[in-house]
């Protein structure tokens, strides 16, 4: 039932031996050691595992990694380091945008894929993004104002 | 991985020569340990066990407080370099690890501030080693201590001569007890502590490189599933193993008394096998219907605590004549760990590490030796944060299972719980029900108040042994600490109010001895703690915000009665000038209208719009707070939506200004959600609240509030707990400004729009 599976995951290629069912989350953390996508729910609800497949935020816990197919896959890590942040991520850093920072992964990447199809997106609807994405620390104020900092210095 | 201590200081060239292996067993072996239990071969009282300076002048601290995301890392830190007079970059900080870290119990109950910031714990270790610094400089510059300034780990006189801490210390340990007379530095000289610090973690966060314990790997870990019981109460018939044969990857289907798990090489296979697995149950007993359930609760027994009570209440409330009454209700609500509840262990034939996000590194310890029969010496707990825990989430359950587990298969296992594991068996807030009596005397204030809560138990943390305090240990066939059945004896000695039972306003005498904030001095506070049909334990403000949400809102019935104005009435029955100070306060930045509440509603469609005011003395003494809340009310939906909260507390000189913010709005926040929408339901077999879908939470699309928020921040006294303030008086701000809103008074927790448009068509409420 194991098969080789070819990934490009933040500009590297892998070649894995996975059940193709298997969830891309667990291959990410499990196979690939990445430490941004985290499991919240297996259900798509909380946004944890999220990461960034062809520009569009997507729930890893519930894609199986034969979904994927060649097409790359960005994490959290994926976007910046911290010494080279990606403005985003340094929006976050300097609001300080997090309690525990479990959630970061929904938070940041769903924020970005929104904002990176359309940099123009209003209050509103960045806020219609975030809609499937939670903080349980409820860091909320801090994160849309994180998120709000970027947009407007991108539209700039 | 990680490193013993010992290893730990030979690596990094601490400057130790004695830390041999004999120093590894007790070094006071006819001595307890801080809480009466096994001791640490980490002697508290001993200088080294709190700080190493390093050749290369960095300064090792440890600290057995931990952070889960409330931001006591960054603090402890500033801590360290403000009293050794270091930059921040020079400390480093190693939390609770019982091989490394003095045992300072469990991180929770908002004490890591008071423990370790004011002069005892890790505060004193500082102190003292300044002390002993500038005393070592002393004697080798020659220079009287007086005349020495440390600056950046550099001790120089007025000669002009300087020394390094770390030549001071060279090649040898402190050696010296810690200094009970060891002179924190004045707040007034504050350079590190009391600055916005922004937490040190926040870079690793944003990039995705932090490691919690949810990504430990070690080598040759296998991944573990836990096959929990249908219902509460349930016990095992049988494991069908052959039903799991032939998946690929299963290690292991474990089995010990209740408890039933199956080990697997990958995560995926760990959750194929558990869900193949063909176990079968004993049904457990019904639950009491949740419909009635309050009712229920008020007719159990258990045991009883009068916090205060001056006798005459019930004479004055029959002579009174109008006695206003109500009764309140708080549901069972979750931690709700964004994250399921992660441990990895590695149990040998004699030793066991764990990698755990408990925040009782040491009883953690200690129940794990008793559950894998280990020497306790022989058992190491290291702490990896978690996702934010709020109290006690599945993080000791985990740790317990995930032992087991490897102990069953003698290699490394990981268990990350299923969103339904972390769901179901958590230790839930506890629901709890408050009645009140009171009257208003001739004057308009209140004449004597009457109130009595029920609050519902079983389990709790696992402290020291009591494993069968969280699922876990039930399975493995350990008992819950049971209720001790006693009726409440006469108050005695000090107010005990750390439950937030009794109010503000309460005088709080007994024999005598008046210790409450307010000045009602016909009292009575009995509380009732009552068995559960589901596990209970420690939620952020546990027991506190229950009770404040309806001593707060009876408050602002009482002031409704007597057609006066929330503050007003307020300052009129309180004497605690830290809690007058922070209602004030609040008060002046929110430009309160003095006005009586609003006792009929507006209109009968559109917005109608309140204000609303709470204020808690925090566990009666540790911490300050005063929340207005602002909301809207949608008549026609019965959505409730706060627009505007301003905050004013008082928990003594603060640590760090951003952080104590963070928790200030992130409180107030999870205090909206757990006002509005939380509340945990069941059938008669099991909790049916298991996910996102059935568990309800605010998300990031919520329209937020805006927050203001006053710190008073005194240069003087104790430093005092902050997590837990503004979560506690969020619910009672909401609920009274809904009454100024709309004239309906909640009084059950949540204040869904179901109930409130309930509320507002004039009929029942449905809980009390």
């Amino acid at each position: 039932m194991l098969k080789q599976i070819q990934l490009r995951v933040n500009g590297q290629e892998h070649r894995v031996s996975v059940d193709p069912e298997t969830p891309l989350l667990f291959v990410l953390n499990e196979e690939l050691g990445l430490r941004g996508p985290k499991f919240g729910c297996g259900m798509a609800q909380c946004g944890c595992c999220t990461v960034i497949v062809r520009g569009q935020a997507v729930r890893s816990c519930v894609t199986p990694v034969s979904a994927v197919g060649e097409r790359e896959i960005t994490t959290l890590e994926g976007i910046g380091t911290p010494e080279h942040p990606h403005p985003l991520q340094q929006a976050f850093i300097d609001e300080v945008a997090a309690q525990c920072g479990y959630c970061l992964s929904g938070v940041i990447l769903t924020a970005k894929a929104t904002l990176d199809a359309n940099p123009r997106a209003s209050d509103q609807e960045l806020r219609d993004a975030m809609s499937g994405v939670m903080c349980r620390c409820f860091t909320h104020l801090r994160m849309m104002r994180a998120i709000l900092r970027y947009a407007e210095a991108n539209r700039q | 991985m990680m490193q013993s201590r010992r290893e730990f200081l030979k690596a990094t060239g601490a400057l130790v020569v004695s830390f041999n292996a004999a120093s590894l067993t007790p070094l006071w072996v006819n001595a307890q340990g801080p809480f009466g239990t096994h001791p640490s071969h980490i002697d508290p009282d001993k200088l080294d066990s709190w700080l190493a300076i390093s050749a290369d002048g960095t300064i090792t601290a440890y600290t057995g407080k931990c952070d889960f995301g409330q931001g006591i890392f960054t603090a402890q830190t500033q801590l360290v370099a403000e009293e050794l007079c270091v930059p921040l970059s020079r400390v480093k900080l190693i939390q609770c690890d019982t091989d490394r870290t003095p045992d300072e119990g469990t991180t929770s109950g908002s004490q890591s501030t008071p423990t370790n910031f004011n002069d005892e714990g890790l505060a004193l270790a500082a102190a003292t080693a300044r002390a002993a610094l500038l005393s070592m400089a002393s004697a080798k510059l020659g220079e009287p201590v007086e005349q020495l300034s440390a600056v950046d780990g550099l001790v120089t006189g007025r000669s002009g001569r300087s020394v390094k801490y770390e030549e001071l210390v060279a090649k040898k340990r402190f050696n010296i007890q810690l200094n009970p007379n060891a002179k924190r530095k004045p707040v007034a000289q504050w350079k590190v502590l009391g600055q916005p610090v922004p937490s040190l973690d926040r870079t690793s966060l944003m990039t995705g490189r932090f490691e919690f314990v949810q990504s430990i790997r070690v080598p040759g870990m296998l991944h573990g599933r836990v096959v929990r019981p249908p219902a509460m109460g349930a016990t095992l018939v049988r494991v069908d193993e052959s039903s799991a044969r032939g998946i690929p990857g299963l290690v292991k289907v474990v089995a010990r008394k209740n408890f039933v798990g199956v080990v697997a090489e990958s995560q995926q296979q760990a959750i194929t096998a558990a869900r193949r697995l063909a176990v079968q149950w004993n049904p457990g007993p019904e639950l009491p219907a949740q419909s009635s359930f309050f009712d229920y609760l008020q007719k159990q027994s258990g045991e009883d605590f009068l916090s205060v009570d001056s006798g005459d209440v019930g004479a004055k409330l029959a002579a009174g004549g109008d006695v206003l009454r109500a009764r309140y209700s708080y549901p069972y609500q979750m931690h709700g760990s964004i994250g399921p509840s992660c441990a990895v262990a590695d149990v040998k034939e004699s030793h066991a590490t764990v990698w755990s996000a408990t925040q009782s590194a040491y009883p953690t310890r200690s129940v794990l030796s008793k559950i894998l029969g280990l020497p306790i010496d022989n058992v190491r707990v290291i702490f990896v944060r978690g996702s934010g825990c709020y109290g006690l989430n599945g993080a000791d359950a985990v740790s317990f299972d995930a032992a087991v587990m490897s102990q069953a298969v003698g290699r490394p296992v990981r268990l990350q719980f299923s969103r339904e594991d972390e769901m179901k068996w958590e230790n839930l807030g506890a629901a709890c029900v408050v009645e009140h009596r009171a009257a208003l005397g001739s004057d308009g204030t209140v004449a004597a108040w009457d109130r009595e809560n029920w609050i519902a138990s079983l389990g709790f943390r696992s402290g020291y042994d009591r494993p069968g305090n969280v699922i876990s240990g039930v399975l493995l066939g350990y008992e819950p600490e049971p209720l001790n059945r006693e009726r409440a004896s006469a108050p005695r000695g000090k107010l005990n109010n750390h439950g937030n039972a009794v109010p503000a306003y309460f005088a709080g005498c007994i024999g005598g001895n008046c210790q409450g904030g307010g000045t009602i001095r016909s009292e009575r506070a009995l509380t009732h703690t009552v068995p559960s049909p589901f596990f209970t334990g420690p939620l952020r403000s546990p027991a506190r915000i229950q009770n404040t949400f309806a001593n707060e809102c009876f408050m602002d019935e009482l002031c409704a009665k007597a057609k006066d104005d929330p503050l007003a009435f307020r300052l009129k029955h309180l004497q605690d000038p830290r809690l007058v100070g922070v209602l004030q306060a609040a008060a002046r930045a929110a430009n309160w209208e003095t006005r009586p509440v609003k006792r009929v509603s507006s209109g009968r469609t559109g917005i109608a719009s309140g204000r609303g005011l709470a204020c808690v003395n925090y566990e009666g003494d540790n911490g300050y707070a005063a929340l207005i809340a602002q909301v809207d009310v949608n008549l026609d939906t019965g959505v409730i939506r706060p627009s505007r909260y301003v905050a004013a507390v008082d928990c003594g000189p603060v640590s760090n200004p951003d952080g104590l913010r963070n928790q200030i709005e992130g409180g107030i926040l999870q205090g909206m959600s757990r006002s509005l929408v939380e509340e945990v339901t069941w059938d008669n077999k099991s909790i049916t609240s298991v996910d996102w879908s059935t568990y309800k939470t605010l998300y990031l699309d919520y329209e937020m509030p805006s927050i203001e928020t006053v710190v008073i921040n005194p240069k003087d006294g104790s430093a005092l707990g902050a997590g837990e303030l503004t979560i506690t008086v969020t619910p009672a701000a909401i609920g009274n400004a809904v009454f100024d809103a709309t004239g309906v008074r909640l009084r059950a927790v949540p204040f869904t729009r179901e109930r409130m448009s309930a509320a507002l068509q004039g009929r029942e409420e449905s809980a009390p």
